[in-house]
């Protein structure tokens, strides 16, 4: 299905045949590209389909195995960032490449040697009177002399568009730009793209969310594997020709869940939680919310309100500072999450290499890592080995987890595998709750499916599920209500099957807007 | 009033701050730039040796000998800071684990006591030393006379390197892209400024400075060698530039605060007081304490102000 696509003299950026290998992994292979000046051009696919390979070679960062890159009609090969970034390439990354202690004026002015920007002596008031006067052209309001901490993270990202513009970008590559921000935020977002593309530059916009992609994009490169699969009309395409694109075959996007159980009683009550952040600030405050068996909650938010800091505190793995968890009828005392796993609450924690499981340990030891305390695979002191192994091979198989074997170290394993272990242990031990925080974060489109059916499953089988998740389409694909957090506290609570995007995304915005 | 314990302690205090606070900028150069060196009493130490067995062999006038004798201890330093700066930017090894073994390896019965006792430095008076001068004719000046007026020429010297740190740091483009180095270097590797070559160029500044501060010592406080001349310095300079909150001008008030410190004793046997010396000889000690429990307890970070990414090696993300 590859399109051979002449990049003719309206090609802004295009690339021919790009392979990049890195050691055992083809990360794109044979890739055919090109986004004419004046679009807005879409970057699709799942992750690990090469878009942020292709991107690392449009910005200079690597270099492509095989394959030319054109700009404007001439052949291009940047060395470096530096080369990208003189030649017309600018990027912003999804983790934003600002320092945090600077202006916004100083970020802006960091590595530019054009201009006054070759004199010894910096000049930061000639700097800060040039920012603002792009910004008032682009509409991207932000005070030149603020200090990046103070910004919000939407102002933030303007600043690196502002970057981008200060270097006199032709071609802006956006990674996932969408990923922190709220609906309203993302809105504001698109019509800047537009107007960047009006007048004439040309943005490439890399995304796996189908419906920004159809809402911002004139046309869409579909990746998948590494190459790329097609290149179409966004006003052509639907949520489920391009979901198709993506993942080779037919599925369905976002089907709401049907509930297969009953809603029981109370299991999961937290009231008046409040507890301290990593930074001594308080990140929880007054925190009250409750699951019932069978129920599955959603805790929408933008990324950073006190969503990660919840499921610590709920699991014990973060002390309380006030107010109570309650599971069943035992109160848990904040701080231990021994005391917590014996209650019955299972954890599928944000960062599954490092929080779930222990990387360098075999999936054996991974899988009874929570119960070996137990009497199944252990006898006194001793492990029982062909036990572990046992429930280990058992585990892969049930949950068919693609592993070579039960001794294999977790961190081989591939995102949504690792995923599969990590569900499969917490729900061996038969939990009364589950809190799942982020549990589709970096998979692929086949895995989210099947991590989304697991939990499903449970809610059917009666298990109170607390569903963290930044995707508020994940949200309200699964959940039967959704509470939003804002600032560490919980600022509303929807009905999931009658709530609306753009009410969520109010009062993720801290509900002032309205 | 020249002669009131006050003046006698501050005048002495600004001496024997001196080598401190060489060794504080140099050290605060390299932390802007996201280096931690806890190797800086190994390099003034090998400073200290080094410049001394320069000024014993090097002929010629006085005056040219020794600067060219704090110039051979600048390279000293350098060169031990080039271990460090391959360490841990190059090969990314642990900042505290390698800046610990270049103190223990260059230090007080390390290397420097070495090249000392190979080169037959001890036991020997220097052939030329630092002077305090009597600057404009002023060193009789009421109070200010023997503090200000009357010290030698690497008081002047350093006083010099403030001004210049503090303007290179603030106002400069280098300085600029040296404090995004340390603070953020995702953010200065993706606007093209090398990171390595930034930290390198920094690390061996310090450990420069480092070197001249370890010089302060055999050329001028006390003209001679011995084992462990320096008495932990390097460590007060370390801490110091913390509680500088890594601002150049305040490390020259500290630097004189722990003078000041060190000279009470002295200034007090002269006036028939005696004081433990235990107490003052324990202070590098507990500064060492004091400052790995600051550096690694990240409190400096949240509190203080502390680059954003002193201490961590940096890799540029990739597969």
């Amino acid at each position: 299905m590859s399109q051979a696509t002449d990049p003719g003299p309206t090609a802004a950026i295009a690339c021919k045949g790009i392979t990049k290998r890195f050691p055992g992994v083809i990360a794109n292979e044979d890739v055919d590209f090109d986004a004419r000046a004046g679009e807005v051009h879409a970057l699709l696919g799942e992750n690990g389909a090469g878009k942020s390979t292709l991107s690392n070679i449009f910005t200079g960062l690597y270099q492509p195995d095989e394959g030319e890159l054109w700009l404007a009609g001439r052949r291009a090969v940047f060395q470096s960032p530096r080369e990208a970034i003189a030649a017309g390439v600018g990027m912003v990354h999804q983790h934003f490449r600002l320092v945090e202690p600077f202006t916004v004026a100083e970020n802006i002015m960091l590595g530019d040697h054009r201009d006054i920007g070759r004199s010894f002596r910096i000049h930061p008031r000639e700097i800060e009177r040039r920012v603002a006067e792009i910004a008032e052209r682009y509409g991207l309001a932000v005070d030149p002399k603020a200090r990046i901490w103070q910004l919000s993270v939407g102002e933030q990202q303007r600043v690196e568009i502002l970057k981008a513009l200060f270097r006199e970008a032709r071609v802006l590559i956006l990674d996932e730009p969408t990923a922190v921000l709220t609906p309203q935020e993302a809105s504001s977002l698109f019509v800047t793209l537009r107007a960047m593309a009006a007048e004439g530059r040309t943005v490439i916009f890399i995304s796996h969310k189908l419906h920004e992609v159809k809402a911002v994009a004139d046309r869409v490169t579909v990746l998948r594997g590494g190459r790329s699969v097609a290149t179409v009309e966004a006003a052509d395409a639907t949520p489920q020709s391009l979901a198709s694109l993506m993942v080779g075959r037919e599925i369905e996007v976002n089907r709401r869940r049907e509930r297969g159980g009953e809603i029981g009683a109370a299991v999961l009550e937290v009231v008046g939680v409040s507890a301290g952040g990593d930074r001594g600030l308080e990140a929880l405050r007054d925190v009250s919310l409750t699951v019932r068996a069978g129920e599955i909650v959603g805790v929408a938010g933008v990324a950073g309100n006190g969503q990660r800091e919840l499921a610590e505190a709920v699991t014990g793995l973060r002390p309380l500072t006030r107010g109570s968890v309650r599971v069943g009828d035992r109160v848990l005392r904040g701080g231990d999450p021994r005391e917590a796993i014996r209650a019955g609450v299972a954890h599928v924690p944000e960062d599954r290499l490092h929080t779930a499981v222990a990387p360098s340990l075999s999936i054996g030891s991974n899988v009874v890592l929570k119960s070996y305390r137990g009497t199944t695979v252990t006898h006194g002191p001793m492990l029982l080995l062909k036990r572990i192994h046992d429930t280990a091979a058992h585990l892969i198989r049930s949950y068919d987890v693609k592993a070579p074997g039960t001794t294999t170290p977790a961190r081989q394993l591939s995102g949504g595998n690792l995923q599969k272990v990590v569900l499969g242990r917490e729900f061996s031990g038969e939990p009364r709750v589950l809190i799942a925080a982020s549990p589709t974060r970096g998979l692929d489109i086949g895995a989210i499916e099947t991590v989304h059916r697991y939990l499903r499953e449970a809610a059917d089988r009666g298990v109170a599920i607390l569903l963290i998740s930044e995707d508020l389409d994940e949200v309200l694909a699964l959940a039967d209500r959704v509470a939003v957090m804002y600032e560490g506290q919980i600022v509303g609570e929807v009905d999931a099957g009658s709530a609306s995007v753009e009410e969520i995304g109010l009062l993720m915005a801290g509900g002032r807007a309205a | 009033m020249n002669n009131s314990i006050l003046v006698v302690v501050l005048a002495s205090g600004v001496a024997y701050g001196t080598p401190l606070l060489f060794a504080a900028l140099g050290e605060l150069l390299a932390e802007r730039s996201g280096v931690l060196n806890l190797g800086v009493e190994g390099m003034m130490l090998v400073g200290a040796v080094m410049g001394f067995w320069a000024v014993q062999r090097i002929g010629g006038p006085g005056g040219i000998a020794l600067v060219l004798a704090v110039g051979v201890a600048a390279l000293a330093g350098a060169a031990i800071a080039l271990i460090h700066a391959f360490l841990v930017i190059t090969l990314r090894a642990s900042q505290i684990v390698s800046g610990l073994a270049l103190t223990i390896f260059a230090g007080g019965a390390g290397l420097s006591s070495y090249l000392g006792n190979d080169l037959n430095l001890a036991d020997a008076p220097a052939r030329h030393a630092f002077q305090p001068v009597d600057v404009f004719g002023l060193q009789d000046a009421p109070v200010l006379g023997p503090i200000v007026f009357h010290q030698t020429a690497l008081v002047y010297v350093s006083w010099v390197c403030v001004v210049a740190v503090a303007l290179y740091l603030r106002q400069t483009r280098p300085g600029l892209n040296v404090r995004a180095v340390g603070e953020s270097p995702q953010a200065a590797d993706a606007v093209g400024i090398n990171v390595a070559r930034y930290r390198y160029a920094h690390t061996l500044a310090g450990g420069a400075f480092a070197g001249v501060g370890g010089a302060c010592f055999s050329l001028a406080l006390t003209p001679q060698w011995v084992d462990g001349l320096t008495g932990g310095a390097g460590w007060i300079a370390i801490a110091l530039v913390i509680f500088a909150f890594w601002r150049p001008d305040l490390c020259l008030v500290g630097a004189y605060f722990f003078g000041a410190f060190q000279a009470l004793p002295f200034a007090l046997q002269a006036r028939g007081v005696t004081v433990a010396p235990e107490l003052f000889q324990a202070l590098p000690y507990v500064m060492t304490v004091v400052v790995l429990v600051l550096v690694s307890s990240g409190i400096a970070k949240r509190r203080l102000g502390a680059p954003g990414a002193l201490g961590l090696p940096y890799v540029r993300e990739e597969r």
